[in-house]
């Protein structure tokens, strides 16, 4: 299992910060070209971000790279600078409709020939962050196999919404569901939006366990604060971790045994709860509790 | 070619002006002056030469940037000196 839990923004114009991506503990980082980036260094970022990729060894760490929207004069630019260099994903930020992916997916299709790479090889993360995105999530999410990801972008969606960012969340609570519940439908994973105040890593931990539940596979990171933190809202319990291993070892002793059906601590257990028991196990080997005593 | 400038003066970056001249020229500042001088002085060579740029006089404050920093400072600052204003 790749690790996915957090992922850390870094801004595309910081190259002291770009170097140092991989010594955060993230487990992934992502390039931003459009936010962090002001109007007048798009191209100084673009330059940079593409020589990090180019001759910077970050070794196994994903490294995504956001770009600038359809919408602005930095989009082609940014694909065409790249996507040739196979980061692990780019980030499509303000999808709307499937149109968006299909415009950037055609454009990427036409780079990645160009450069002598199989097409599809540059996966997309679409970004959410408007109602009307929002609602679309399952069309965007199946627009294109290249679409690997769906991520909810908080700060765009509420002033969309004209509505506060709130401690506790529950403004997000539908449109974290939509897009979940959208992203599980198409094989897909989730990312969740940023916790912007890093100097309350309290909200941000019961938010992260909040994400957790409902079944995102990460939340980004503003801050290499956050990113330890994060990480500790996706520990599992090592009570469950060691129920976890006794359902998987029940259940392979039963398909040894031919028998369908498997009985652990006095209650049944079905096929879903084997998948649920072997995804926890994956999850708790990231933080070495596999084998260990209940 | 007009003049211009790409980068900063964070840690780990460097501030590269480039500006019309005759022939070329490089004034290369910063602590790493003697350590990399002779290789600052070829990659600014080399990229010079890759995006046929000549009569250009380039300043570069390296605050201890990477290589690959300083090539794509170069080239940003270029690019934007080549720009119609």
């Amino acid at each position: 299992m790749r690790a996915m839990r957090s992922m850390l923004y870094i801004p595309g114009n910081a190259p002291g910060m770009i170097q140092n991506a991989a010594i955060f503990g993230a487990d992934m980082v992502m390039i931003d070209l459009e936010d962090a980036v002001a109007l007048l260094e798009k191209d100084a970022a673009r330059d940079i971000a593409s020589g990090f990729l180019r001759h910077y060894d970050f070794g196994d760490l994903p490294v995504i790279v956001r770009i600038n929207g359809a919408d602005t004069p930095f989009f082609e630019a940014d694909l065409e600078a790249i996507v040739p260099l196979k980061p692990f994903a780019v980030r499509l930020p303000k999808c709307q409709d499937p149109s968006d992916v299909f415009v950037a997916d055609s454009r990427m299709t036409e780079i990645e020939k160009r450069a002598g790479l199989p097409v599809g090889t540059v996966p997309i993360h679409a970004m959410l962050e408007s109602a009307r995105g929002i609602e679309n999530a399952y069309a965007v999410a199946t627009a294109s196999t290249r679409v690997g990801a769906l991520t909810l972008g908080g700060q765009d969606l509420t002033a969309d919404m004209g509505i506060q960012k709130t401690r506790d969340g529950w403004e997000f609570f539908y449109a974290r569901s939509r897009v979940v519940m959208a992203a599980k439908a198409a094989g897909i994973d989730a990312f969740d939006t940023v916790w912007t105040d890093f100097n309350d890593p309290e909200g941000l931990f019961r938010e992260s366990r909040q994400v957790v539940e409902m079944g995102f596979t990460g939340k980004a990171a503003i801050h290499p604060s956050q990113v330890a933190i994060i990480h500790r809202a996706f520990r599992p319990d090592a009570k469950e971790v060691r129920k976890a291993e006794r359902i998987v070892a029940a259940a392979s002793e039963a398909e040894r045994q031919g028998r369908g059906v498997v009985a652990v601590d006095g209650k049944m257990v079905d096929g879903p709860i084997i998948v649920r028991a072997r995804h926890l196990i994956s999850l708790a080997s990231l933080y070495g509790m596999e084998g260990g005593e209940a | 070619m007009r003049m211009a400038q790409a980068g900063t003066l964070e840690s780990a970056d460097c501030l590269v002006t480039v500006a019309p001249a005759e022939g070329f020229g490089l004034d290369y500042r910063g602590g790493n002056r003697k350590l990399f001088g002779e290789r600052t002085r070829r990659l600014v060579s080399e990229t010079l030469e890759r995006l046929e740029v000549t009569g250009v006089q380039v300043t570069i404050q390296d605050q201890g940037a990477l290589e690959l920093v300083i090539r794509a400072r170069l080239e940003t600052a270029l690019a934007r000196a080549m720009k119609e204003a």
